[in-house]
């Protein structure tokens, strides 16, 4: 194992693009070597060293390679960017597209991460200590692609349209959730173990969402199916009991979408549509 | 002065009976010309294959339906984008590109004119602006006629030279090149409610038929003496058992044949020609089809081939549109403009593993294949309906080796396969043909008598390509050709070298060609006063503010016609 660390010089008034910044791509390069690397400071090309004091060692292989950043990183975008193994230890904020199409290896952050956080991803695991902004784990602006693998998992709450068009993979909120998680959806599970703010599972197609805590209402484009004493989230059985709704019916859609019965009495209403009772 | 000479080339230049022959050419103030000073700056293009620029006679590059289509694609525009470069602007592509985007990539591939063929006259100035904004080509615009309210009123009430006076006016006031017409009398009627699956089903309220809307608009087109025939996109596109329409649309018109000229362009004839009753036992009607075209001079074609690809379809066709978002459940866009045409704009994606696809990919390749007179025939994917106009090499690889047919035909669906005859094909392209179907006969048939040639006088839009004729052996070098075709080694625009190696070196701007078509004074007097009555009825802008004037072109290249009336 070796440690390389990247302490932030002064705090990042312009942005920078940070996406030359991953074990996959510093492994094997000398301290000197990372230092005259080159990246976007706003308009600007600047050498790293500029913007960060390096210090450790690399030469190692990729993924016995452990990156760490120290200082507050809001305003660095694309950290991880397609990484592939290894790991990445962020002491402090992030900012955008953190992680963004990463295939593998280990991101940790120890503060908050910004909007679209696993963008696009395809495997590895990201972990948040703090909370998230919007589009986590979702499609870039544009795309019809999503996270297509790995894990996400965030301690604190996390903004609006959490995994849009994502197809496979799994994202955990134990935090809050901001509107609109699973829009677009196509397979995969999302889990929130706080309240969501609400229209969960807009236009899903497949896939699964759990949640725990409060949701306004339903969509009206759902229908009821049961209630389910439990539901599996990866190999953890979540005890319930919870409404079962599939949809979204617009779409054609097969997703299903758990709801805690506890937590939510304003969804007492479906139960009426149900043909038999728990 | 700017001079060049290009050396020693194997020129192809079918309008001038050029096979292959290694020649010299040389151009001067931006026209070729029989001799250069010594000063000319030299192109070595030994080794090399020199044709005539290319000339598109069909490709949806600009105007509003482009540009809703645009907008319905973000995710065409993420994957696929172009950066910045000491001459280029930066811009996106993939099946509907930004307008700069655009004129570099059919720069790059050689081509140096191309005609967007679907414009709502109302929606021209929009049209207008973006073919402004396309650099290098040149370019003109047909404006949509197939629709038209005024003008199936005047075929109601019988009155021909007036209404070849209207289409003078129309064509001189957006400043359009031909007549188009897309799905005669069908979109209106769907404006309706109703549908038309017959040329001679009447149109609601005006009934007047298709055929007798084409028939009309093709003595008018003769009556005025339009550079470019009529350019059909028929009834009944894209459904099983069109190939029969298609034909009745051809035969329709075979009397009105001028002097032997051809009297009907038929357009991007892939999507009409289909054989079969439904989308299950779909077949191709393209040798019924090359076998009418074989035996008639009035007709010609383009192919509209499909390309297996993630592309965005666009026609002024709302019905077919609307079937084919009932297929794809894609998201769509559907438009109605005033008292001219309709629109429709759906994502789709051609697999290879898609029955009907797989159909689709074979029938255009089997009409360029058994039509006999490569004249009659053009090449272009509909850009982008049948896939995105940057895969014409693929195209050119395609009909010029039979292997490298074969390759895709060994992974495309098998009842397809075992359903087309295109297996049994033998015949390839030569380059000759090439030339003939990409540039020489487009150009012709567009009555551009300076492009497509590389006679004394022409423009000197020239492209030459890295392949060596006297080793080129097309079966075998499928891969070789495809690679020439889609990097020209140079792309000369008006005397300028543009494009090298794909790349874009320089970025002039392209003119805009238009007729200013005349008809006589009384005429035009009798018909401009029911008009202006006609157009405070009817539509929501003013008759002066519905005319474009020629300064808004910025740089255009007047075509005047002399008509009959």
């Amino acid at each position: 194992m070796s440690e390389l660390t990247l302490t932030l010089k002064k705090e990042l008034i312009v942005p920078i693009d940070a996406s030359i910044i991953s074990p996959t791509n510093l492994a094997g390069k000398t301290v000197g070597e990372i230092e005259n690397l080159e990246l976007w400071r706003g308009n600007r090309k600047v050498k790293l060293n500029e913007v960060f004091h390096v210090e450790g060692k690399s030469e190692d292989e990729e993924e016995n390679l452990i990156v760490r950043l120290i200082g507050d990183f809001s305003k660095a975008r694309g950290l991880g960017f397609k990484m592939k193994k290894g790991t990445l230890i962020i002491d402090g904020n992030t900012g955008l597209r953190l992680g963004e199409k990463m295939k593998g290896g280990l991101i940790k952050v120890n503060g908050n991460a910004g909007s679209w956080l696993g963008s696009e991803m395809s495997g590895g695991t990201i972990e948040v200590e703090g909370g998230a902004g919007d589009f986590v784990g979702a499609g870039y602006r544009g795309g019809k692609e999503g996270m297509r693998g790995g894990k996400i998992v965030i301690k604190g709450k996390c903004g609006a349209e959490a995994g849009a068009w994502m197809s496979n993979g799994v994202i955990k909120i134990y935090g809050d959730s901001g509107i609109f998680p699973g829009m677009h959806m196509k397979g995969g599970t999302i889990f929130i173990k706080g309240n969501c703010e609400g229209r969960a599972g807009a236009e899903m197609k497949d896939g699964k969402i759990v949640i725990l805590g409060h949701l306004p209402s339903v969509l009206p484009s759902f229908d009821i199916e049961e209630i389910r004493a439990s539901v599996k989230v990866e190999e953890e059985k979540i005890s319930g009991p919870f409404y079962l709704f599939t949809g979204d019916i617009n779409e054609e859609g097969i997703g299903k979408l758990y709801v805690s019965v506890d937590s939510n009495s304003q969804l007492k209403f479906w139960e009426k549509f149900l043909e038999s009772v728990i | 002065m700017s001079e060049i000479l290009i050396k020693n080339g194997f020129v192809f230049d079918p309008l001038n009976n050029i096979n292959g022959e290694k020649m010299d050419i040389a151009i001067k103030s931006g026209k070729i010309v029989e001799k250069v000073s010594s000063k000319a700056k030299v192109i070595d293009a030994s080794h090399m294959i020199v044709m005539p620029g290319g000339v598109d006679i069909h490709s949806h590059i600009a105007g509003s339906k482009v540009n809703s289509g645009r907008v319905l694609r973000p995710e065409d525009h993420v994957k696929d984008y172009e950066v910045k470069t000491k001459v280029t602007r930066s811009g996106v592509g993939y099946s509907v590109p930004s307008t700069f985007t655009t004129g570099y990539r059919y720069a790059k591939m050689g081509y140096t004119t191309v005609f967007e063929p679907a414009t709502p006259p109302l929606k021209t100035r929009h049209t207008h602006e973006e073919l402004r904004d396309t650099p290098i080509i040149d370019k003109g615009c047909f404006p949509l006629l197939g629709n038209n309210w005024f003008i199936m009123e005047y075929l109601k009430e019988g009155k021909l030279e007036e209404c070849a006076a209207y289409v003078s006016w129309l064509l001189n006031a957006v400043k359009g090149y031909a007549i188009k017409i897309v799905n005669p009398g069908g979109t209106e009627a769907w404006g309706w409610g109703k549908g038309i699956s017959h040329l001679d089903e009447e149109v609601p309220y005006f009934n007047v038929t298709p055929r007798e809307i084409v028939r009309w608009l093709c003595k008018i087109n003769n009556i005025l003496n339009l550079p470019h025939p009529i350019h059909i996109h028929t009834n009944n596109l894209g459904k099983p058992g069109n190939y029969v329409t298609t034909i009745e649309t051809m035969d329709a018109v075979k009397d009105l044949s001028k002097n032997g000229k051809v009297s009907i362009h038929i357009t991007h004839v892939q999507f009409n020609g289909f054989a079969g009753t439904s989308w299950l036992n779909l077949a191709s009607g393209a040798p019924e089809i090359a076998n009418y075209i074989n035996k008639n001079t009035h007709v010609e074609i383009d192919i509209g081939q499909v390309i297996f690809s993630d592309t965005t379809t666009m026609t002024a066709d709302g019905p077919f549109q609307y079937i084919l978002y009932l297929l794809s459940r894609e998201k769509w866009v559907n438009a109605d403009v005033e008292a001219e045409t309709g629109a429709g704009i759906v994502p789709f994606r051609y697999k290879k593993s898609n029955y009907v696809n797989a159909i689709q990919w074979g029938i255009g390749l089997e009409l360029a294949l058994l039509i006999k007179d490569p004249w009659k025939v053009h090449m272009t994917t509909d850009h982008p309906n049948g896939g995105p106009f940057t895969h014409y090499p693929k195209v050119i690889a395609w009909l010029m080796s039979k292997k490298a047919r074969e390759r895709i035909i060994n992974k495309i669906n098998k009842n397809a396969k075992r359903r087309l005859d295109l297996p049994g094909i033998d015949r390839e392209y030569t380059p000759y043909e090439i030339a003939i179907i990409t540039r020489a006969a487009t150009a012709k048939s567009l009555g551009l008598k300076n492009k497509g040639h590389l006679g004394t006088g022409a423009d000197a839009d020239i492209a030459i390509y890295d392949l060596d004729y006297e080793k080129l052996n097309p079966s075998e070098d499928y891969k070789l050709i495809k690679k020439a075709f889609k990097q020209a080694a140079y792309t000369i625009k008006n005397g300028e070298i543009v494009a090298k190696n794909g790349e874009i070196v320089a970025s002039p701007k392209g003119k805009i060609y238009w007729v200013n078509s005349k008809v006589s004074d009384d005429i035009q007097k009798v018909m401009l006063e029911n008009l202006k009555t006609k157009f405070e009825e009817y539509y929501t802008v003013k008759m002066e503010n519905y005319i474009i004037n020629e300064s808004y072109l910025h740089d255009s290249f007047m075509l005047n016609v002399q008509s009959e009336v």
